[in-house]
């Protein structure tokens, strides 16, 4: 009972105390070993004394006595006395969490001078809690390879000194959007899920969406913080709708709509109607993204759905980031707003373009605007090639389904 | 805390743009340092010649070997060096972004030097 105590504590709390941690003792492996000592000691004290008043505070102030204890046996040996005065006047410091570290701490692990792949290892080991076989598993590299790579990570941060601060104004807007980058990756990867058997990997979703959550609440004046949010909230609502009982994909439009999870749709579209109302057609990218979750979200069924504001929506956002995969979007909204042809002129117009060449999903829109328009032989050459590129199982069983059924 | 800008440049392109401009770069760039030093940032540097003019030594079959050329041939070599004293990475990278020599198509490295003997 009182073990379970401690790592309900533990889960729920591991990276506000890391991150308080880090910036006490200045060092992310100091930090680490420091915690996982106060952990042992709690689960061996917590059954017999009782479960502390603020079990926190009593997690940080053990591990930083821990790791004092330790730079000081240490100190002894190398003589690092000034090390051991610079952590005993730290001691005199507020131990409580405060918000702002974990604040910090993502500024820190996601620093651009660290490779976006250290980026989002670092956030998932020491914000998300995620233990390094975990995140080695999610990423499907192998736990050393995963392992090495933050000790590298960490090992920058120290020599080339990477502050662990949120960084100035003037800097934030920018260092902000790399960091909103690593939490929509890693909200993808565990939606996308490119390689391997297909099974999508939520635990990758959930942490995203607390990550999410956490910038929100930490600044709250950064719209585009909102945005993510919102979009990463509408894309998971339809998770208990998006494969079927045999793992198959179900598309949008055939998706059990009932399934939806309509609390979660709720928080993301009033999150939506905020941002447009206050940024209007000035939205951030992440804003748009959302709104356009938010008009497949609200629709009673795909036929119902407002694919003019969707398509309108699209150009938008191919204003702020051209991008032909925005555009190749664009097209298909045209189509299901009603004008096939002129979706399918748009989608080969940007398979000219070249800059789409071995992506999977051109040739998808264009075998299925094809079958639309009831011109069937084209569309199997497209689901054809559409084969030979996709990567992920369970889209590669749709895509055979699609071609078995046309006439 | 020091670090070591090496600064980088493509030397078919340094070396084919007019003297008037290479000029201007260093004269800029020295204007900079000199601003960063009346500030305690910066403890020295210097431009290097190009590495047409390098020589290294390499130990092969147990002798110290001198051959001509760099250490390495690459298209970007390096052409110049500044030691910076900067509270912490961000603070250098500050420095760096707004380099006169960056704003000239120039790349510098952003190296920590280590204390010490290695560990």
């Amino acid at each position: 009972m009182a073990t379970m105590r401690v790592e309900e504590v533990f889960g729920a709390e591991r990276g506000r105390i890391l991150a308080t941690l880090i910036r006490l003792l200045g060092d992310f492996d100091v930090a680490e070993e420091a915690l996982q000592e106060a952990l042992t000691a709690a689960l061996e004290q917590w059954p017999v004394a009782g479960t502390p008043g603020n079990p926190a505070a009593w997690l940080i102030s053990t591990a930083r006595h821990k790791a004092i204890d330790r730079l000081r046996r240490r100190a002894r040996l190398a003589q690092m006395q000034d090390e051991i005065a610079r952590h005993i006047e730290l001691i005199a410091e507020e131990e409580a969490p405060v918000p702002e570290d974990r604040l910090r701490l993502i500024f820190t692990c996601c620093h651009p001078a660290l490779s976006q792949e250290a980026q989002v290892a670092l956030t998932l080991r020491t914000l998300g809690g995620l233990s390094t076989e975990e995140i080695a598993r999610a990423f499907l590299v192998p736990a050393p390879t995963m392992a090495q790579r933050l000790v590298r990570a960490k090992a920058k941060i120290r020599l080339a000194r990477i502050p662990y601060e949120v960084p100035p104004d003037d800097a934030l807007a920018e260092r902000l959007e790399a960091v909103m980058l690593v939490v929509y990756l890693v909200f993808n990867e565990g939606y996308a899920a490119t390689f391997g058997a297909g099974r999508v990997r939520y635990e990758l979703c959930d942490q995203a969406i607390r990550l999410g959550r956490m910038l929100v609440e930490l600044l709250p004046t950064q719209a585009e913080a909102k945005g993510l949010l919102a979009l990463m909230l509408l894309h998971d609502s339809r998770r208990g709708a998006r494969l079927d009982a045999s793992g198959d994909i179900v598309l949008l439009e055939d998706q059990d709509r009932s399934l939806w999870d309509k609390a979660q749709i709720d928080e993301g579209v009033a999150l939506v109607e905020t941002l447009l109302r206050e940024g209007g057609s000035a939205s951030g990218s992440y804003a748009l993204q959302a709104a356009i979750a938010a008009l497949h979200a609200q629709a009673s069924s795909a036929g119902a759905t407002d694919w003019k504001q969707i398509a309108a929506l699209y150009g938008l956002l191919a204003n702020i980031h051209p991008s032909p995969v925005v555009e190749l979007n664009r097209a298909v909204a045209v189509a299901m707003a009603g004008d096939v042809e002129a979706g399918l002129r748009l989608v080969e117009e940007l398979d000219q373009g070249a800059q789409l060449e071995g992506y999977h999903l051109l040739s998808v829109a264009r075998a299925e605007l094809l079958r639309r328009l009831g011109r069937h032989t084209e569309s199997r050459a497209w689901y054809e090639q559409a084969l030979a590129l996709v990567t992920n199982e369970a889209e590669r069983r749709h895509l055979e389904k699609r071609l078995r059924d046309l006439p | 805390m020091r670090y070591m800008l090496l600064i980088y440049r493509d030397e078919s392109q340094w070396d084919a743009s007019p003297l008037s401009e290479r000029k201007a770069a260093f004269e800029a760039a020295v204007a900079y340092s000199e601003d960063l030093r009346s500030r305690g940032l910066y403890e020295g540097g210097e431009p290097l010649e190009l590495s047409n003019t390098a020589t290294t030594v390499r130990m092969r079959d147990g002798k110290a070997t001198v051959t001509d050329g760099p250490f390495a041939e690459t298209k970007e070599t390096l052409g110049g060096y500044s030691i910076i004293d900067a509270k912490d990475l961000d603070e250098v990278l500050a420095i760096v972004r707004h380099h006169p020599l960056v704003k000239a198509g120039l790349s510098i490295e952003v190296r920590p030097i280590r204390m010490g003997p290695p560990k």
